[in-house]
Parts: structure tokens; C-alpha cells; sequence
């Protein structure tokens, strides 16, 4: 006995289960607390292009076009659709839907693949380098850090559907498949706010 | 399981929490109060490193015209004592007392993530070594704490000064946010059944609020410190105006982060305080909810304060009057909680052991800085004592004053808990009169010599300047203080061996902590307490409410809802794991690559993702369905 006091039992907690999902489960409020810290590492970088940008005559800087839209529309749309299988993968680690999860977390990593093709492209169609200027510094910026979410995500999720297929899926892999989730839907989210900043100030200031 | 454990039971509870043996244990560890005790062992040797630069310092200054030191030693060493004692010793040292007391103040036998916490010492290790192993051959940095641009940008800092700085800031960033989530999540869903909000012990809102002020403002200084280290070495413009740039932008960015840390710092502090407030008076702390609510709003303000660190560089003038508002609104919630703590000791039946010495030298020194910072936080003041030993006297009195000796109070306090052995009394009581004492001898004098006009960072003033006699006085005055350090950790070597034998609770405790024994067993409690109070070993004297159910035979914890701590389910505790150390060793790889060539942070990203997945990959048995199945 390790108690130093004498002690009065008044309660059993073994029938408890060994798992929970959402947030009850202690892993989604971890999830909670990197989310909340890369939140605002991107608000502070959005605050450091609006700062640039109030400081400087002219955005873009005279002779630089702003970037192009194309591929960031397809990609800003293809992130907006993958919210529909990625909601649906959710929904079925919820439903403990042993199947769905591993075919969905496969379907979720070839979809996050895909994606990287018009962000690749995105890059060649900036219209400014990193060393022009400020505003090309800071556009770098933003993208980089959104780039590397992303693909921080789509690798998490091909180990995950590694995992999924080859072992016996417990309520905590439901779990890490939800947070999962959730996770991608702080990337597509975040974008929205950055993409707007990177592609329509430039337009509009 | 409704009995109580019988001692099989117990014993196989304590073989399941227990670490492998010797040199595979110590470095596999994820027991929380292990890696706090490496955390603080480290600070007390790095604290007394930069003792020894600041003891330095003050002999360069003790006369004038002195020339034992050059300019550039002398820039060095004020850089490397700040960034020690503001990166590498004030923060790590109140997370690591985080780590070690919240899951026994939760009455919990682990932290919500172990092996997070691990990670987060490691990484803190490597901030220390970024920091310490190139000064150990001759690379220090020597722009000071803050390192602004232009001056370490790359037109004015060729080498690697500045990189190693702010690449030690990542480091040790990375280390507290990892921390701090950590607590944040143990506070929020780990509470023993019974801990509703209102039931929080101050110490444990403390950390908890000072978790989450790390978590909204140290994304900043990271952020800025890559930054600059992208002006540097791939020749970013972000603070090159003539490119567009900004060097203010660094300075809003580091002190978004900058002034948030002081309360970071000052937060832990206030917890320590109201727990040895109320154990010493005897009665349950005054305005329990004053303080809490105080906190918040010292936490919330401290957001709105960061401009009156930039009064001179020429911001507009509403945006000064705003912050001259913001800075002085925040004595009040501090006021607020020395009223609390005095009314407490007022009405209670205090005790006047170390503990609470340190908390009465406390409240009069960081009173005197908190006073000094109403005074600076009026910008035409601040116009004149910016730069001047003015502002050092009032950070020292702020950050030793609000901070160290809360802290010195909180190790006397803890220490009989995790070592089972009390510290010497009367060596506590002559390392408080030297610390206390040489202190304010020290750096009182240094209000006057900044309305004098001694500037801060010269490394020497001419005789004519009549700045001599005061330096001397500082300079005694330090030279004391740091004796009384030499003298309290004596003290503390000393007691481990010969001090009394402490009990589990050789001060009358009121929290969870005082429960178990002393030192506490890896597992830290057999039962799981319920709590019916602020101060449940006070209101269940008799025999303390406890849960079963646990499991015994392998690492298993209890996780409660967030507002009533009510039991949810049972949460799997991990084991100790290699894991977190390579994570942290790749992680070190990316990092001190990435001073030399941004490709690092391409071909580093491997070995971290080898090592994370080695860390999260779940361990259950092989597929029998699907397409991958195991045939059998």
C-alpha cells in the first residue's frame, strides 16, 4: 500500500469502457491544443502580411503581377469537395465501421495526393520570388506554412491506412481516425483565410 | 472492485509503473516526476552559469575604466545570461514544476501525454546544448536577449551568432508548447471525480492559464525567429526596408510573444504563493476566486501590453496612450492578489517557517518592481529610462522579485515531498537574508543610476560620470546574492542525505499531493482520491474518499468531463518508449541543419517521420479481415 492515509472506498469506476470518441477522449483535446497553437501561428503570419502590406506603397509592389488564380481555384475547390469523403471517413470511425475506416483513410490519402498536383503548380505561377521583396517573403511564407500542414496531413494519413489495413482496429484507432479528421478540416479551413489573403489582397489593395 | 487494494494487488500496481533499471530506464522514462527532476537539475546548473556571467558583469563594472573585460566579452556575456535565464531557466523551470506537481495535486498517476513530456525535455536539452556547446568554442551570441534587426540580420551579424540564438528558441519553443498542451489537457480532463472548476487548487488554474498564454503567444517568437533566420540564409526581405521590409515587425512579433512570457513566468509564481499562503496561515486562502479571476485578467491583459516595450521607437501617439492604459490596468488584478494573500495571512495563524519567508520577501521586492513598472509604463517617462539601469533594476525586481523567489519558497515547500527529507531550516533562513538582502543591495541602486543616466549594456564608464559608488554598492550586493544560491543549494545537497525525516506531510498540507508518501511511488497513488473541497486533506481528516477500479496490471488512468470531472472511461497510460529521445534527436538534426541550408528541412523531415511513426505506432494484434488480413 503506497497511500500514506487511511482511506474510504465510495466508488468503483472499473465498469467504465476503456475508450470515448469526440471530446470525451483525451486525445482530441491534445489535437485541440496543436490546432490552437498552428491557429495562431497562421494569424500571426496573416497579421505579418497585412502589417507588410499597410507598410508598403503599392500591393504588389510596382511591376509584379498578382499571383495567378487558376490552380489555386481548382485547389481551394478540391480541398472544399475532400470535406465530403473526409466528413464521411468521421462519420464512420464514429460508427466504429472497421471497413470504412481503412478504405476511407485510403481514399482520404489518394485525394490529399492529388491535391498537391495544383499546389505544385501553384508555386510556379506566383509571379514573384522570395528575394524581390517583402510581399514575395511573406507570400512564400504563407504558402509554405499551409504546404507543409498539408502534406504533414496527407502523410499522417497514408500511415494511418497503412496501420488500419494490417492490424485489428481498437476504439482508440477510431479515435486517432476522428482527430485525424477534425485535422483535415483545420487544413482545408485554414486555407480559406490565407488563400483569400495571398490571392485576392493583392487584387484588392 | 470495491475493496481496497490488498498488497499483491499493490505490489503488481507498483511493478506495472515501474522503469526498467539503470541506463535503458533513464533514458526511456515517461515518468513525470523523473523528467521534471532532470528539468530542474538542469536549470539549477544553468542558473548557476549565469550567476557566475552576471557575477562577472558586475565586477567589469564595480569601478570605472575597468578593462578586464573587452566589449565584445562583455556583449557576450549579457547576451548569453539573458537568454539563459529568460529561454533556458524562467520558463522550463515552472513547466517542470508543472510537470511534477499537477498529476499529484490531480491525484493522477501520470500526465495526459508521458511520452510528450519526455519529448519536451529532450528538446529542452537540446536548446541548452544549441546555446552552450558553441559558446564552450567561442561562438556566443552578443546582441543581447531580443537580437532586433537589423543588427542581427544579415548585413550586420555575419557567422552564426544569431542563428544559433534564435535556432535555441525553436528548441526550447517547441519544448514549452509540447509542455504546455500537456498540462493543459491533464488540467482539463484528468481531475480526480469530485474537482469541479470551482474546486481547482490556485497552483493547478495557475499552470493551466499560463499553459494556455504559452499556447497563443509563443507561436510568435518562433515564428519571428525563422524569420530572420530565412532573411539570413535565404535572403528573405521581411526586415530589410529597403526591400519592403520592416525591422519594427521583429519587435511587435517578439514582444507579442516577449511580454505574455513575463506573466507566463509570474502566473506559476502567483500559484506557488497562494499554496504556501494557505498552508502557513492555516486556513483556506482569502478570495479563492479573486485570484483565479485575477489571473485570468492579468492573462488577458498581458496580450494588450506588448507596445510599451516599443515606446521609443516612434509609434503613433494614441496607440502609447492606449498601451500607457493597458500596462498600469494590469497592477490591479496584481494588487488584487497581494491584498488576497496579506488578508489571508492577517487572518490566519501563520507559521513563520522558510517557505513563507520567501513568500513575505516576495511580496515587498516584487512590489517595489511592480511599482518601478507603473512608473515605466507611462510613455514620456519611459522616453527618459529606456535603456537605462533604470529598466534593469525594474526587471530584475519584476522577474527575481516575482518569480526566483516564489520559486526558492516552492522548492523549500516541495522538496520534504519529493525527497522525503526536510531542508535545514536555519541554512534556509541564512540563504533567505543573503538572497534577499544582497539583492535588494544589488539592484536597488541600479533605480538610481538609470534617472542618473547609466545607460544598460555599456561595458565600462569613465570616473567623471559619478556613477562609481553606487556600481560598487551593486556589485556587493550581487556578490551576496549569489552566496546565498551557493548557500541555499548546499543546503538542498546537504538535506538530501542528513535533512529530518519529512512524513507525508511535514507542513499540514490541504491538497492531493500531501496524501502519498514521501518520496511518491512511481505510480504516485494507489487509489484514485474523490475531492469534496478546495482543501480535501483538511476536510477529510479522518480517511480520505477514494475510488477502485483502476486496472493494476498494466498503466491505466481515470479521465473525467471538463466542467464536473465526472468519470468518463479509462484511459490506456502509455510505457516508457526510445521513442520521444530519437524524435527529439531527429528534430535536433532538422534544426541545426537548417542554420547551414534550408534542404534540411526537406532531408530532415525523414528521420522525424521515421521517428514519429516508431512513436504512435498503435501495438495491437495483425489484421484477421480486410485485405491485409494475416493468413492463419
Amino acid at each position: 500500500m503506497s497511500d500514506a492515509r487511511p482511506c474510504t472506498i465510495v466508488g468503483d469506476v472499473s465498469g467504465l469502457p476503456e475508450s470515448a470518441s469526440g471530446a470525451k477522449h483525451l486525445v482530441w483535446w491534445g489535437n485541440i491544443g496543436f490546432m490552437a497553437i498552428e491557429g495562431t501561428a497562421f494569424a500571426l503570419a496573416a497579421g505579418t502580411y497585412l502589417y507588410l502590406m499597410s507598410q508598403t506603397h503599392g500591393w504588389p509592389p510596382a511591376g509584379i503581377r498578382p499571383p495567378d488564380l487558376f490552380w489555386p481555384a481548382i485547389l481551394t475547390l478540391g480541398l472544399l469537395l475532400s470535406e465530403l469523403p473526409n466528413l464521411w471517413v468521421r462519420r464512420r470511425a464514429i460508427a466504429k465501421d472497421e471497413r470504412g475506416v481503412r478504405f476511407g483513410t485510403l481514399g482520404m490519402t489518394i485525394f490529399g495526393l492529388v491535391l498537391l498536383i495544383p499546389r505544385a503548380l501553384e508555386f510556379a505561377h506566383l509571379n514573384v520570388h522570395w528575394t524581390d521583396n517583402a510581399y514575395g517573403s511573406v507570400l512564400w511564407m504563407l504558402i509554405i506554412l499551409h504546404t507543409s500542414h498539408l502534406i504533414t496531413d496527407i502523410g499522417d494519413t497514408a500511415v494511418q491506412a497503412v496501420w488500419l489495413f494490417t492490424h485489428e482496429v481498437g476504439d482508440d484507432q477510431f479515435a486517432d481516425v476522428e482527430d485525424n479528421a477534425n485535422y483535415w478540416t483545420f487544413v482545408v479551413l485554414s486555407w480559406l483565410p490565407i488563400g483569400a489573403l495571398i490571392y485576392l489582397a493583392p487584387r484588392l489593395g | 472492485m470495491t475493496a481496497p487494494l490488498t498488497p499483491e494487488q499493490a505490489d503488481r500496481l507498483a511493478v506495472s509503473w515501474r522503469d526498467a533499471p539503470g541506463l535503458w530506464g533513464f533514458l526511456t522514462t515517461v515518468d513525470h516526476k523523473r523528467i521534471a527532476a532532470r528539468y530542474i537539475l538542469t536549470v539549477v546548473l544553468l542558473m548557476f552559469l549565469a550567476g557566475m556571467l552576471a557575477l562577472d558583469m558586475r565586477l567589469q563594472l564595480a569601478w570605472p575604466d575597468m578593462g578586464r573585460m573587452t566589449p565584445q566579452l562583455y556583449n557576450e556575456s549579457f547576451s548569453l545570461h539573458g537568454s539563459t535565464m529568460l529561454f533556458l531557466v524562467s520558463v522550463p523551470v515552472m513547466e517542470a514544476m508543472a510537470i511534477w506537481l499537477v498529476p499529484l495535486m490531480l491525484g493522477q498517476r501520470a500526465l495526459a501525454f508521458p511520452r510528450l513530456a519526455a519529448f519536451s525535455y529532450w528538446l529542452y536539452l537540446g536548446g541548452v546544448l544549441m546555446l552552450w556547446v558553441p559558446h564552450a568554442v567561442g561562438i556566443t551570441p552578443d546582441l543581447g536577449w531580443f537580437e532586433y534587426p537589423p543588427l542581427s540580420g544579415p548585413g550586420y551579424a555575419p557567422g552564426h551568432r544569431a542563428d544559433i540564438w534564435a535556432q535555441m528558441i525553436t528548441f526550447t519553443e517547441v519544448a514549452a508548447l509540447a509542455a504546455s498542451v500537456n498540462v493543459v489537457a491533464t488540467v482539463l480532463k484528468m481531475r480526480p471525480p469530485g474537482m469541479t472548476l470551482a474546486r481547482i487548487p490556485v497552483f493547478v488554474w495557475s499552470q493551466a492559464i499560463a499553459g494556455l498564454m504559452t499556447i497563443f503567444s509563443l507561436p510568435a517568437v518562433m515564428l519571428v525567429t525563422s524569420m530572420l533566420i530565412a532573411d539570413r540564409l535565404v535572403s528573405t526581405q521581411f526586415f530589410a526596408p529597403a526591400a519592403g521590409g520592416d525591422p519594427i515587425l521583429f519587435q511587435h512579433l517578439f514582444w507579442w510573444f516577449g511580454h505574455p512570457e513575463v506573466y507566463i513566468i509570474f502566473l506559476p509564481a502567483a500559484g506557488f504563493v497562494s499554496m504556501i499562503v494557505e498552508t502557513f496561515s492555516r486556513r483556506t486562502l482569502f478570495g479563492h476566486v479573486a485570484v483565479v479571476l485575477s489571473m485570468l485578467g492579468i492573462a488577458a491583459l498581458a496580450f494588450g501590453l506588448w507596445v510599451h516595450h516599443m515606446f521609443a521607437v516612434g509609434l503613433p501617439r494614441l496607440g502609447n496612450d492606449f498601451y500607457t492604459a493597458a500596462s498600469m490596468a494590469v497592477a490591479l488584478p496584481a494588487g488584487l492578489q497581494i491584498f488576497c494573500w496579506i488578508a489571508t495571512l492577517w487572518s490566519g495563524r501563520p507559521r513563520f517557517d522558510t517557505p513563507l519567508l520567501w513568500v513575505l520577501g516576495f511580496i515587498a521586492t516584487f512590489v517595489i518592481g511592480g511599482l518601478s513598472g507603473v512608473m515605466a509604463a507611462s510613455a514620456p517617462l519611459d522616453q527618459q529610462i529606456t535603456d537605462t539601469y533604470f529598466i534593469v533594476a525594474h526587471f530584475h525586481y519584476v522577474l527575481i522579485g516575482g518569480a526566483i523567489l516564489p520559486l526558492l519558497g516552492a522548492f523549500c515547500y516541495w522538496y520534504p515531498k519529493a525527497t522525503g527529507r526536510l531542508m535545514s531550516e536555519r541554512l534556509g533562513k541564512l540563504a533567505f537574508w543573503l538572497i534577499v538582502g544582497g539583492f535588494n543591495l544589488g539592484f536597488f541602486p541600479m533605480h538610481l543610476l538609470g534617472l542618473m543616466g547609466m545607460p544598460r549594456r555599456v561595458y565600462t564608464y569613465s570616473e567623471g560620470m559619478g556613477w562609481g559608488p553606487l556600481n560598487l554598492v551593486a556589485t556587493l550586493g550581487s556578490a551576496i546574492a549569489v552566496a546565498g544560491g551557493l548557500v541555499f543549494v548546499a543546503n538542498a545537497w546537504w538535506s538530501r542525505r542528513h535533512g529530518a525525516l519529512a512524513g507525508p506531510d511535514p507542513w499540514g498540507g490541504s491538497t492531493l499531493e500531501w496524501a502519498v508518501p514521501s518520496p511518491p511511488p512511481q505510480h504516485n497513488f494507489d487509489h484514485l482520491p474523490v475531492v469534496d473541497s478546495l482543501t480535501p486533506l483538511w476536510t477529510q481528516k479522518e480517511a480520505l474518499q477514494v475510488m477502485t477500479g483502476l486496472a493494476v496490471e498494466r498503466r491505466e488512468v481515470l479521465v473525467t468531463s471538463v466542467i464536473e470531472a465526472t468519470p468518463e472511461y479509462r484511459q490506456k497510460s502509455p510505457k516508457p518508449s526510445i521513442a520521444p529521445l530519437f524524435s527529439a534527436l531527429a528534430v535536433t538534426i532538422l534544426f541545426i541543419g537548417s542554420i547551414f541550408t534550408p534542404w534540411a528541412l526537406v532531408w530532415g523531415a525523414v528521420p522525424l517521420a521515421a521517428a514519429l511513426i516508431a512513436w504512435f505506432w498503435p501495438q495491437r494484434e495483425r489484421a484477421t479481415t480486410g485485405p491485409l488480413a494475416v493468413r492463419r
